[in-house]
C-alpha cells in the first residue's frame, strides 16, 4: 500500500487534489481511497486530505499517520503545522514552489532525504498562467507522478477529464504536463 | 459498472435506481452531498417521476415522507446528528403507523459540545423508535443496504434507517460497482402499499388507542421486526444471486471460527479491525471480529451462535450511555445471557476521534491478558481530564468545561 498526504489550505483543492489521484489509480485498475481530514471547511484555514493506493481492496480508515508521500500545497505551512509528521527517510516530498529549499528554509531538513525523492514546482504560477486561478492541485499531482512513478501521468491527465469539463479541464491537463516535465528536469539535474 | 465516487454521490446515484417518488430533504452535515446529489438528479431528469420536496426543517422532512408514504409513494429522506433528533416525534409515528419509508443517517455526533463528526449518538438515540436499523461497513454496503431496505421495509411494512459512517463514508472516495436499472428492478418490484390514503376509498390511519389495545398495538410492531429478522437475511442471500456479492443480511463473521477473542463492532471501523486480525493472526493469536449490520431488530441468537464458543468479547463501540456504559455492549451481553464470558466494553471514535490500528491491537493485547475494565476508553487523555477535575474542585465557578479543555490543549501545544 502507498499512502499519499496532502497539506493545503481551504480554497486551494486540497480534497481535490486527493480525490482527482484515487481516480486516476482507479483508472490504472488499482484499489484507491480518498478522504479529507473532515475540519471545518474555511477558506485559508489549514487542511489535510488523504489518499491510499494498493493492488488489493483497502479496509483501512484511519487517518495516514505515517505516510509514503507529503505534498505540501503552501510552503507557509511550514512555519505553523507539522506536515512533517510521522514521515521516514524514504518517504517522497512535493512542494509547491518557486523558491529554492534554501529560500525555503529546508536545505538542511531535506538534506536527509533521498535527492531522487524530493521535488518542488511552482505550482500556483503554473495554474494562473494556464487556468487562471491560484489552484495548485493539479499540477502537483503531475509532480508527484514524476518523483514518484506510483502513478502514470496519464493517467492523472485522464482523471483531470473526468473531474472537470471544457476549458478547465484542458487548461489543466496543460498545467499537469507542464509540471511533470518540470519535476523530471528538477530531478535529472540533481534536484 | 465500476466507478470511482463519493459515498455520497454512490448512495445518490442508487437511490435513484430504486425509483423513489417523493424524496424530501433539509441538509446537514455530513448528510448534506447525498440529498445534493438527489437534487441533480431529479432536475436533470434522470431520476423520474419523483416530486423532490424542499421542506424548512428535519421535521418536515419527515412529516412530508410519512404524508407521501401513507398516500402511496415510494418515500425517501436523509439526515443526521440534531437533526434526528429535531425530527424525532416523526420518527415514531412513521414507525408506528408501519409506514415503509427509507432513511439514510450520515451518522454524526450529538451536541453540546457542537461536533460535527461521526459516532453513532443519532441513529443509537433512535434504536428502540420501531425502524429497522442497518449500518453499512463500506460504501458498496451503504449502495447495496438501500437497495435491500426498501424490500424489507414495503414487505415488513416498516421503516428502515440505513446508517453510514459520516465523512469516514460519507465523504470517501472509493471504488464502487453501481448496478443497472434493470438489475434493480427485477429485485425491487414497484411499491405495493399495505394501507394507502386514497380520496375514493377514505379510511383513517393513526387513531386514537387507549389502554384496552395499545399493548396489542406495539406487540405486532415487534412482531415485525421478529418477521424482518427472517427476511433481512433471506433478502440479502437474494440479493447476493442477483448481484453476486455479500452486502447485507445480520451479521459479517471474520475469522471466528477458531477465535478465542471476538471483536465486536457496527459500522467502518470493521475494516481497520479486519486488518488489525490479519497482523494479530500472523502472531498466532487466535482472535477474530464480527459486524453486525442489523442493529435493529437485534440478531440475539445468531449472535449467541457465533459468540458463545469464543472466551472473551470485546464491544467496539462509538456511543456512550452516559451513567451506564456502551448500548453495544448490554445489547451483546443481552445475547451471552446465562454464559460466562467476559464482554469488555470499548468506547472509541466519539466526536471524530481516528479509531487507529495501533490503539486497536494494544486493547485487544490487554484484554487478551485481563488487564481491563468493564468499561475502556479508547485513547482518552487522562492529564486533560485530571486537571479540569482539579481545576473544579479548586474553583465552584472553574468555568465551561469545553472551553477549559480546548485551552488546555492549546497551551499543551504551544508547549
Amino acid at each position: 500500500m502507498f499512502q499519499i498526504r496532502f497539506h493545503g489550505r481551504g480554497g486551494q483543492g486540497v480534497v481535490t487534489a486527493a480525490e482527482m489521484l484515487s481516480v486516476a489509480a482507479f483508472l490504472e485498475g488499482k484499489y484507491a481511497q480518498a478522504f479529507p481530514s473532515f475540519g471545518s471547511e474555511r477558506m485559508g484555514a489549514p487542511v489535510i486530505s488523504y489518499c491510499r493506493i494498493d493492488n488489493k481492496e483497502i479496509r483501512l480508515r484511519e487517518p495516514i499517520g505515517e505516510p509514503d508521500a507529503v505534498i505540501i500545497q503552501d510552503p507557509t505551512l511550514l512555519n505553523s503545522v507539522d506536515v512533517f509528521s510521522g514521515i521516514n527517510e524514504n518517504c517522497y516530498l512535493l512542494f509547491n514552489s518557486k523558491q529554492s529549499y534554501k529560500e525555503l528554509g529546508i536545505e538542511d531538513f531535506i538534506s536527509d532525504f533521498k535527492s531522487q525523492r524530493v521535488g518542488r514546482v511552482p505550482a500556483t504560477e503554473l495554474a494562473l498562467e494556464h487556468v487562471g486561478r491560484p489552484v495548485p492541485n493539479a499540477a502537483l499531482l503531475g509532480g508527484l507522478a514524476a518523483i514518484t512513478g506510483i502513478i502514470q501521468v496519464d493517467s492523472v491527465v485522464r482523471a483531470v477529464r473526468e473531474k472537470f469539463s471544457g476549458k478547465v479541464a484542458e487548461a489543466n491537463v496543460v498545467v499537469v504536463n507542464a509540471a511533470f516535465e518540470m519535476t523530471k528536469k528538477l530531478l535529472n539535474s540533481g534536484g | 459498472m465500476l466507478k470511482q465516487i463519493e459515498g455520497s454521490q454512490a448512495v445518490a446515484e442508487t437511490i435513484g435506481l430504486c425509483r423513489p417518488e417523493v424524496i424530501c430533504a433539509y441538509p446537514i452535515t455530513p448528510q448534506t452531498h447525498i440529498v445534493e446529489g438527489l437534487g441533480t438528479l431529479v432536475r436533470k431528469g434522470i431520476i423520474t417521476n419523483c416530486e423532490y420536496i424542499n421542506v424548512e426543517s428535519e421535521f418536515a422532512a419527515l412529516s412530508v415522507a410519512i404524508g407521501a408514504s401513507a398516500g402511496g409513494a415510494r418515500s425517501y429522506t436523509a439526515t443526521a446528528s440534531q437533526g434526528l433528533l429535531f425530527m424525532a416525534e416523526a420518527v415514531y409515528n412513521a414507525s408506528g403507523l408501519g409506514l415503509p419509508i427509507v432513511m439514510t443517517i450520515g451518522n454524526r455526533a450529538i451536541g453540546a459540545p457542537i461536533n460535527i463528526w461521526n459516532d453513532h449518538s443519532d441513529s443509537m438515540s433512535m434504536r428502540d423508535s420501531g425502524w429497522i436499523q442497518l449500518y453499512a461497513e463500506t460504501n458498496q454496503e451503504a449502495m447495496d443496504l438501500h437497495i435491500q431496505a426498501f424490500r424489507i421495509a414495503e414487505e415488513v411494512g416498516c421503516p428502515v434507517m440505513v446508517c453510514m459512517d459520516g465523512f469516514i463514508l460519507t465523504h470517501a472516495y472509493e471504488r464502487v460497482d453501481v448496478p443497472r436499472q434493470e438489475q434493480v428492478d427485477a429485485f425491487l418490484p414497484p411499491y405495493e402499499p399495505m394501507q394507502v390514503l386514497d380520496p375514493s376509498d377514505p379510511v383513517s390511519i393513526g387513531a386514537m388507542v387507549g389502554p384496552e389495545a395499545f399493548s396489542e398495538v406495539r406487540y405486532l410492531a415487534h412482531y415485525k421486526q421478529m418477521r424482518a429478522l427472517e427476511r433481512i437475511p433471506e433478502i440479502s442471500a437474494e440479493f447476493k444471486e442477483r448481484f453476486g456479492r455479500d452486502s447485507g443480511g445480520l451479521v459479517h463473521p471474520y475469522k471466528t471460527e477458531d477465535a478465542e477473542t471476538i471483536v465486536v463492532a457496527l459500522g467502518s471501523v470493521n475494516g481497520t479491525i479486519k486488518d488489525v486480525i490479519d497482523e494479530m493472526r500472523l502472531d498466532g493469536k487466535k482472535i477474530g471480529s464480527l459486524s453486525i449490520c442489523s442493529f435493529r431488530p437485534f440478531p440475539l441468537e445468531r449472535l449467541r451462535e457465533i459468540l458463545s464458543p469464543a472466551k472473551q468479547i470485546i464491544v467496539i463501540e462509538k456511543n456512550i450511555a452516559v451513567g451506564m456504559g456502551g448500548i453495544l455492549s448490554a445489547n451483546i451481553r443481552m445475547a451471552l445471557r446465562g454464559l460466562v464470558q467476559p464482554v469488555t466494553t470499548c468506547i472509541a471514535g466519539l466526536g471524530g476521534r481516528p479509531i487507529t490500528k495501533k490503539s486497536l491491537q494494544e486493547m485487544f493485547d490487554k484484554t487478551m491478558r485481563q488487564e481491563v475494565d468493564d468499561i475502556n476508553f479508547l485513547d482518552l487523555d487522562w492529564e486533560i481530564i485530571r486537571r479540569e477535575l482539579d481545576r473544579e474542585k479548586a474553583d465552584r465557578r472553574s468555568g465551561p468545561i469545553a472551553e477549559n479543555i480546548l485551552k488546555d490543549i492549546g497551551k499543551r501545544l504551544e508547549e
